[in-house]
């Protein structure tokens, strides 16, 4: 018996393994994300840009200084933190000032994650808990919107962007005046069909030319990358699916019971935050329960709680706390959920 | 994904899709291999109590003699695979990493393949009670792995009856085909054995399940079907691990074997098509056990293939004989989902190994990378296919609380098949947590 050059490694089973891992899948959610942004800078130009690169690195420092504090290893290769940045950023009013967007950064990785004890630890999206902490810490400028498509957008920012940390940033007002943007009433759609009882294009929505935050309007596109994950089996097709199917089964119940009130299915569906939530949120594998009825449940809870808040609520967008609502379910969700075992004789 | 099975071909839910890697080995035909200069013939091949030697050092023997006895119920013989001189009982690497008594033969020069004993019995003359006697005194036992000695498992209890007797073809482990071979090249011998198992369980039909990855498999079968319409050809879905035995009861006839119970508790008895095959060559020569066919596979080895080989060859006299190659390399008796890695060649070739693979550093590299936090992505919990939620259990092993996962997540119906560690992204060795587990909770239960 020959060879004993070789070095013969002693492993345990199985000894093979799946193609994929955690960085494959995080950085082909960053790819997906990436149409979306580029289609963000093309509507809104250089403050959409501005804001995108600065959350996105906020959210990597930090990260990185929640390393330092730590265990020392520095986690900004497993992408999680950028698409954390991306994502904010993509939520945010595409003139929010740059400070503001730093903050949310930092209170995104700060709150949302390192308090948790990192990546797939945290219970809430960190995105999302960012934007919820802007939300509540800078309630103008969360809401102030500003037009797309504009002349000279790749030439100028937006006099908010550059606002100087902890002073009111300048109104925009006489700005979007001045760029002589036909009808613009600086309300997002749900916000007029809210308070207007306008109702937006399906068409203008499907291609994002309308008012919102910077990647949250064309839902066409949005959908199109979500599929991409979908397909590549980056991301679970059952949570989109369920949170929309959870939208429109509350619409219709709604117009059964409350046809005064009740919003049109479609519109619900392709306006706002939803697709975005819906596609790169809600699926956000740590804070969605494992076990399929608890996937299910999940779901339709965020897809119906963001119409009750659009509808009843006092805000005009729902699905950020839709969202932040079912990440905080999820451990009770999965408690009720556990499958049922093979051969374990039918539930008591 | 239930759904599906209307439309598809016969399966159990969950499950994973490996590279099956099987194409190379699975056309070509069962060689022979040579006898290596001296064999190692552990005593405990099988599960149970090991075999008593009622030889001694010196001893010469003829290929075929019996050189140790069963010890009780739970046990079978073994048989002299070549003709030689007994050089004594000593304490020998097993595959399963401990040292086991076993006899060395050494094997006389220019030893005659011819099996020299035996006496050629009529199976239709015998009683039941005389069948199950000569089926363990073949020394027969499960060949796909398990080694579970057959006439015990073939013995249905007073109080349990059968109606079913599963023929397990599905070998879902990726690179094994030595089942594929058996079924393509002896599909009568595998019918006299399904016959024998019929009779000594009492069970008035039996269906073959195969993967349907093995369709002239099938086909051969079928055409080799005694006209009573008694036993079956069923193809089921390519899936790991449908080869289980719940798996594919499950596929099969739609019936789950309860949660820590055994087959017979739904009326079933499973046995493996290897086996069956071999039990229908050797029970009329009244032969013993002595050789099996095995699969060497695997990037490093030159010549794959299926092999008939005698028990006792040290896997590193199968290697010389088939050519490998590769500097950090891992060797697996076995299949690469659940068989065990060793790392001493002169480890023997037992009634229970049905594999040989030789894995080279690009192919196991994926098991060095780092591993992740759970990211609770669901992949585990979909592909467990006793519906287990292994992303739970391992987060509960990771802060050991092992008789949480026993007493409320079912830990003890893990039967370790290694999907949820094949998918976890993570690279979370979820199977080696759970192992670990149960050894602490039977540690302390003990
Ligand atoms: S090893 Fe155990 S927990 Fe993992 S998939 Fe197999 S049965 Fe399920
Ligand atoms: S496959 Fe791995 S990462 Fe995914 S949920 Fe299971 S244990 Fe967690």
């Amino acid at each position: 018996m020959k060879k004993s050059k070789s070095q013969i490694e002693l492993r345990t089973t199985p000894h093979t393994h799946a193609a994929g891992d955690v960085v494959k899948i995080m950085r082909n959610v960053v790819y997906a994300l990436l149409p979306i942004a580029g289609f963000a800078i093309w509507q809104f130009g250089l403050s959409a840009l501005a804001l995108l690169i600065t959350v996105t690195l906020s959210c990597l420092l930090t990260e990185r200084f929640f390393n330092w504090m730590g265990s020392g290893y520095n986690s900004l290769g497993d992408w999680s933190a950028t698409i954390t940045g991306i994502l904010l950023a993509l939520t945010l009013p595409p003139a929010f000032p740059l400070w503001m967007g730093a903050v949310a950064g930092i209170a995104a990785i700060a709150l949302g994650k390192a308090l948790f004890g990192g990546l797939g630890m945290n219970v809430l999206n960190p995105a999302l808990v960012g934007r919820a902490f802007v939300q509540a810490a800078f309630p103008v400028a969360i809401t102030t919107w500003t037009p797309a498509f504009f002349d000279g957008r790749f030439s100028q920012f937006a006099p908010s962007t550059l606002a100087l940390p902890f002073l009111r940033p300048p109104s925009v007002d006489h700005w979007i005046e001045l760029l002589q943007v036909d009808a613009f009433s600086g309300a997002t759609p749900l916000a007029l069909y809210k308070f207007e009882g306008i109702q937006t294009d399906t068409v203008e929505l499907l291609t994002g030319m309308t008012t919102g935050s910077a990647g949250e309007t064309s839902a066409l596109l949005i959908l199109v990358c979500g599929l991409y994950l979908a397909f590549r089996r980056m991301l679970d097709w059952r949570i989109p699916l369920t949170v929309m199917g959870g939208v429109a089964l509350t619409s219709a119940l709604l117009s059964l019971f409350d046809p005064e009130r009740a919003p049109d299915t479609v519109f619900m569906l392709f306006s706002g935050g939803l697709m975005l939530g819906a596609w790169f949120m809600a699926s956000d594998m740590v804070g969605s329960p494992v076990t399929p009825l608890g996937i299910l449940i999940y779901g339709l809870l965020i897809g119906s709680l963001t119409v009750v808040i659009r509808v009843y609520g006092g805000l005009t967008e729902g699905v950020m706390y839709a969202i932040l609502l079912g990440n905080a379910a999820t451990p009770l969700i999965e408690q009720i959920t556990q499958p049922r075992v093979f051969g374990q004789r039918a539930s008591k | 994904m239930s759904l599906f099975n209307l439309f598809g071909r016969p399966s159990f839910n969950h499950g994973i899709h490996p590279p099956s890697n099987k194409t190379v080995t699975g056309k070509t035909p069962i060689r022979r291999l040579p006898f290596p200069g001296m064999l190692v013939i552990p005593l405990n091949q099988h599960i149970g109590k090991p075999a008593i030697p009622i030889v001694r050092k010196g001893d010469e023997v003829v290929r075929g003699q019996p050189v140790a006895k069963a010890d009780g119920f739970v046990s079978v013989p073994i048989h002299a695979p070549a003709t030689g001189r007994i050089k004594g009982i000593e304490l020998m690497p097993t595959a399963l990493g401990k040292n086991a008594p076993s006899i060395l033969l050494e094997v006389y020069e220019g030893a005659t393949q011819e099996v020299l004993w035996g006496e050629e019995q009529t199976i239709g003359d015998m009683s039941d009670e005389a069948l199950r006697q000569a089926i363990q005194d073949s020394g027969m036992v499960g060949l796909g792995g398990a080694a579970f000695p057959s006439h015990v498992k073939l013995t249905i209890p007073e109080d349990k009856s059968v109606d079913t007797l599963v023929v397990n073809g599905c070998e879902c482990e990726p690179y094994l085909s030595c089942d594929h071979r058996m079924m393509l090249e002896h599909p009568r011998a595998l019918m006299r054995g399904i016959r024998y198992a019929m009779r000594a369980t009492g069970t008035q039909q039996a269906v073959i399940g195969i993967e349907d990855n093995k369709m002239d498999a099938v086909e051969t079968l079928r055409a080799n079907l005694p006209r009573d319409g008694s036993i079956s050809v069923e193809a089921v879905e390519t899936k790991y691990p449908q080869g289980s035995e719940k798996m594919l009861i499950k596929s099969l006839l739609g019936r789950e074997v309860p949660a820590g119970g055994i087959p017979s508790e739904i009326g079933v008895v499973v046995n493996n098509v290897g086996t069956l095959a071999a039990l229908g060559q050797l029970l009329p020569k009244g032969e013993g056990l002595i050789e099996r066919v095995i699969t060497v596979a695997g990037p490093g080895v030159k010549q794959p293939g299926n092999y008939l080989v005698p028990l006792g060859t040290p896997i590193g006299f199968v290697l010389d004989q088939v050519g490998y190659e590769g500097s950090q390399t891992e060797f697996i008796l076995g299949g690469p989902m659940m068989g065990p890695a060793v790392s001493a060649l002169d480890t023997p070739v037992t009634k229970g190994t049905s594999g040989l693979l030789v894995l080279n550093e690009p192919d196991i590299e994926s098991e060095t990378l780092r591993i992740w936090p759970c990211i609770r992505c669901a992949r585990c919990v979909d592909a467990c296919p006793m519906h287990l939620n292994p992303s739970h259990l391992g987060q509960l092993a990771a802060k050991r609380k092992y008789e949480t996962m026993a007493e409320e997540f079912h830990l003890n119906d893990c039967f370790e098949c290694g999907s949820c560690s094949y998918v976890c992204p993570s690279n979370i060795p979820l199977v080696q947590y759970f192992r670990i587990a149960k050894a602490i909770n039977r540690e302390q239960a003990a």
